[in-house]
């Protein structure tokens, strides 16, 4: 029984004492409990429901229990047509719908050789990078809210705010875009807009550079995620956890460089990479990734060409009988769309292969061993969305 | 070291053999519309008793012969490298990919009722390599059992678990098939496509 309390070790070498020594064994010998967090809880975002056996205050074994928010989008894709399914993606990741959209409707062009202009790209780059940022501020605010820290999310919410507004105006939603069509857009940028992008441009990279100096560099912050939640590049493989995660783990994936779509192969921008594994690496990975999309943004607005935004698209669409995939990076990782088609109007099947079910199922194993409040600050740094999870 | 798509082609063709996976009798379908022949495939509505027929009487050229593994245009299908398999042959594959240094991307099932046979495919992507692979096999809908792959990617666990719930797929060695994204009390599989509500 002593055994099985030495195997665990603790979370964090910044935590003085580390598990229970000989003398705590004394007091308790090998008491475990059953820690019930969520599906209703504060700090487990949205309705994740996390079993966990503790060992005191150590982890032993965190089982997720997921499901609560499952909605069954693929078997939605199968009872209508292909354009009725379209809205369904940008409900899956909400945070994240602009890079949802984008997979659907690639996966579909791609099937049926639909061309897209080239306007219509540039628009699709530009308003999926500012999704981008808009996703990870929501990110940044809940974890900084997670580690007791509450002004950052009122700033985080001013700066999406502006987001939000830029893209109502172009398609009339707030989060659940259906902006993207087959064949391009629902319709092209005005000047509000381009205008509009090009002030947050201007506006957020200062903003950035506040928040490394007030929060990043902030030695509570720092003592909270630095050398805690240790993944490794291989438990990534193993689990096929992308985005930020695996490039917190030392490795430079992200599907906009292994399967370019869209035009990003037109654009300058770095994969920002850290090593250390930690929640840390994972967290400057996104504050780094949120001054890449500006400089995307930037060049892609000097590049927007003019044209139309449509492609020619038959009225009744009709996919030729096989399977398709389009792979996207979205906000947290690898969203892919796997289609089936029989030929008919309406899809055979439509698989979606979301990041976040990846990114949690390493948690089991990440987070043996660990503190509870430090395994909470490592399901903050993988930045959950539970129906990306669930669909 | 990365793979290359030679390399993945030799030691898939060891695997599977030349004619294909053995034992699974591979029905003109999906799996075998590769990048030129996708317009010639076969609508999958129609029942297919005998393949060589049926294509015959739908693509007045002859499509071209069928490879079990076989290496696709990304830009055309979105993966780089396409390999059906025995259902007895999964783990193996998997153990190839995993040697290569891919990273599970994601398992799911087709139901092809028309044949009475489930697909199961397996995705791949390569962390540090622009490679994709997918893997496929096919299962009686009668007896739909293959064993998991969890052994050599433990990531497949969830994945699998969720086609369990979604076509009743069973995956021998698996050590929790219990429902997982439906209901706790769900015995119901609604992407069967004779799944009745």
């Amino acid at each position: 029984m002593i055994a099985q309390k030495d195997s665990i070790s603790p979370g964090s070498s910044l935590r003085a004492g580390g598990p229970a020594g000989p003398e705590a064994d004394q007091h308790c010998p090998n008491e475990t409990f059953v820690l019930n967090l969520g599906p209703q809880h504060p700090a487990a975002h949205g309705v994740l429901r996390v079993l966990m056996t503790m060992d005191g205050e150590w982890i032993k074994r965190a089982e997720p229990v997921i499901g609560y928010i499952h909605r069954m989008h693929e078997k939605m894709g199968e009872n209508r047509t292909w354009a009725k399914f379209l809205p369904n993606t940008s409900r899956i990741d909400y945070l994240s719908a602009m890079h949802y959209t984008h997979a659907f409707v690639g996966a579909v062009e791609r099937a049926a050789k639909i061309e897209v202009p080239p306007r219509a790209e540039y628009i699709r780059v530009i308003t999926s990078e500012l999704n981008r940022i808009s996703s990870h501020m929501v990110w940044w605010g809940a974890l900084l809210l997670d580690l007791g820290g509450f002004t950052p999310i009122l700033y985080a919410f001013d700066d999406r705010e502006k987001i939000l507004d830029l893209l109502e105006g172009l398609c009339g939603a707030r989060l659940t875009y259906c902006y993207y069509r087959f064949g391009g857009l629902y319709n092209d940028v005005d000047d509000t807009f381009l205008n509009g992008t090009r002030e947050f441009v201007q506006h957020m990279q200062p903003r950035l550079k506040m928040y490394r100096d007030l929060v990043t560099d902030n030695i509570i912050l720092r003592k909270r995620l630095t050398a805690i939640g240790g993944i490794s590049a291989e438990l990534c493989r193993k689990y096929g956890a992308t985005g930020p995660v695996i490039r917190g783990s030392g490795v430079a994936y992200d599907v906009r460089r292994a399967e370019p779509y869209s035009v990003y192969s037109r654009f300058e921008f770095k994969i920002p990479v850290y090593p250390e594994s930690d929640s840390m690496a994972r967290y400057l990975v996104r504050m780094d990734e949120m001054e890449q999309s500006l400089r995307i943004i930037g060049q892609a607005l000097d590049q927007l060409p003019e044209g139309p935004v449509m492609g020619k698209v038959p009225r009744v669409l009709k996919l030729p009988p096989g399977d398709t995939c389009y792979a996207v990076e979205a906000a947290r990782g690898r969203f892919m769309v796997r289609i089936v088609s029989d030929g008919k109007e309406v899809p055979y099947r439509v698989k979606l292969r979301t990041p976040s079910f990846s990114n949690l199922s390493l948690y089991e194993e990440a987070s043996k061993g660990m503190i509870l409040p430090d395994a909470l600050a490592m399901m903050g740094s993988l930045d959950l969305v539970i129906p990306d999870i669930d669909r | 070291m990365n793979p290359s798509l030679e390399q993945l082609t030799e030691q898939f063709t060891g695997l599977v053999g030349a004619n294909g996976p053995a034992g699974t009798p591979i029905v003109a379908g999906l799996a075998e519309a590769g990048p030129g022949s996708a317009t010639a495939a076969t609508p999958v509505g129609a029942a297919v008793a005998a393949p060589a027929a049926a294509t015959g009487a739908l693509a007045p050229a002859a499509p071209p012969p069928l490879s079990p593994v076989q290496t696709v245009n990304h830009a055309l299908k979105g993966y780089d490298f396409d390999a059906t398999v025995a259902p007895d042959q999964v783990a193996a594959a998997a153990g190839i990919l995993d040697a290569s240094g891919f990273s599970l991307d994601t398992v799911t099932g087709v139901d092809w009722i028309a044949q009475d046979q489930m697909e199961v495919v397996y995705d791949y992507f390569h962390p540090t390599a622009p490679l994709r692979a997918v893997v496929r096999t096919r299962i009686p809908r009668a007896n739909p059992e293959l064993p998991t792959i969890l052994h050599v990617f433990p990531g497949a666990n969830w994945h699998e678990r969720e086609t369990h719930d979604f076509f009743g797929i069973r995956f021998l060695g698996h050590p929790n098939l219990k429902p997982f994204l439906l209901p706790e009390d769900a015995d119901f599989h609604p992407l069967r496509k004779d799944y009745q509500p």
